[in-house]
């Protein structure tokens, strides 16, 4: 349904702008090239991890107990890989299901958004170290925070 | 991205090769679950790239560059911002895009802004969000992102 009207508008559009046509198909065949090619790994190693990996180690180190710690492990755990961000929404779920705390997800999300040792070398480039380094702590400290607003919101939605 | 994609594909093959050897039984399920997964996934999928392929097409990286690079301001961080969540960039191309923005005379706050906001929020991929992690998951932490990525754009702005 939504696919169908999202297909209907992108013909309508290289109908409109033949000039823009070849960019966008040849753009969403890149990016569907790129997904496809991370796609199904990411989701076989979600199947083993939903399989091999217990819910109790879960809940441990990434539970709503973990604490600073498994804030701090999200962050680590969101840092390490690189790809979109959709890419990490299946994860996050994942972990989820497996008794990872909101707060967690959401630092984790947030981490695999924009901390990325690679990236924070471009950005130290770019853009200069103290922008890097300014960027960097107020982003964690700004997920932290988040993780803590979201859980206590979901909580709370769940009490009701 | 390549040595990426070649990465976790690798892993993905190992895991499988381990998982094989361990628990036959166990592997199959986890596939199972992959592949269902994957079909889940797969529409959303296809709406986001074509959607990312209308971005591309419509909004060139020269226009986001000559539309940001004149803002400075106050009310210029929060439309930077908005304009950062509705874009979709991989973030490779973002930092070298933020540099050339930064000398065209936007201010270092903008600058802050459009980085954080196009990482963190996702106004296309929310589809794909809201189905993995829960509509109120998904909005929150894109809105809190949002409104983060404004107040940590302004303090970037006040120290640098």
């Amino acid at each position: 349904m939504v696919l169908g009207l999202v297909i209907g508008l992108t013909i309508l559009l290289s109908v409109i702008f033949p000039e823009r046509k070849d960019i966008l198909f040849q753009t969403s065949w890149r990016f569907f090239l790129e997904m496809i090619a991370i796609l199904p790994a990411i989701m076989i190693l979600v199947g083993f991890f939903s399989v091999w990996v217990s819910k109790d180690l879960v809940m441990k180190y990434l539970g709503r107990q973990s604490g600073w710690k498994g804030g701090a492990l999200a962050i680590l755990f969101g840092a390490l890989p690189t790809g979109p961000l959709y890419v990490a929404f299946p994860i996050a779920a994942a972990l989820k299901a497996k008794g990872a705390s909101v707060a967690n997800i959401v630092i984790f999300l947030t981490a695999w958004a924009c901390i990325k040792i690679p990236q924070e070398m471009v950005e130290w480039q770019f853009l200069g170290f103290k922008f890097m380094l300014l960027r960097l702590a107020l982003t964690i400290v700004a997920a932290f925070l988040m993780g803590a607003i979201i859980e206590f919101i979901l909580t709370k939605k769940m009490e009701r | 991205m390549k040595s990426t994609i070649i990465l976790i594909n690798l892993i993905a093959v190992i895991g499988l090769l381990l998982s094989l050897r361990y628990d036959r039984a166990k592997t199959k399920v986890a596939m199972k679950i992959a592949v269902k997964s994957l079909v889940r996934l797969l529409p959303m999928l296809m709406v986001i790239v074509l959607i990312i392929g209308w971005l591309m097409a419509l909004v060139p990286p020269a226009a986001i560059d000559a539309f940001i690079g004149e803002k400075s301001g106050a009310g210029s961080v929060v439309v930077v911002a908005l304009f950062g969540s509705a874009l979709h960039i991989p973030s490779i191309i973002s930092f070298p895009l933020a540099a050339s923005i930064l000398q065209r005379g936007a201010s270092i706050a903008a600058v802050a802004a459009f980085i954080t906001s196009l990482t963190m929020i996702g106004m296309v991929t929310l589809p794909l969000e809201i189905n993995e992690l829960g509509k109120t998951l998904a909005l929150l932490r894109n809105g809190l992102s949002f409104l983060f990525a404004i107040i940590i754009a302004f303090i970037i702005g006040a120290l640098l």
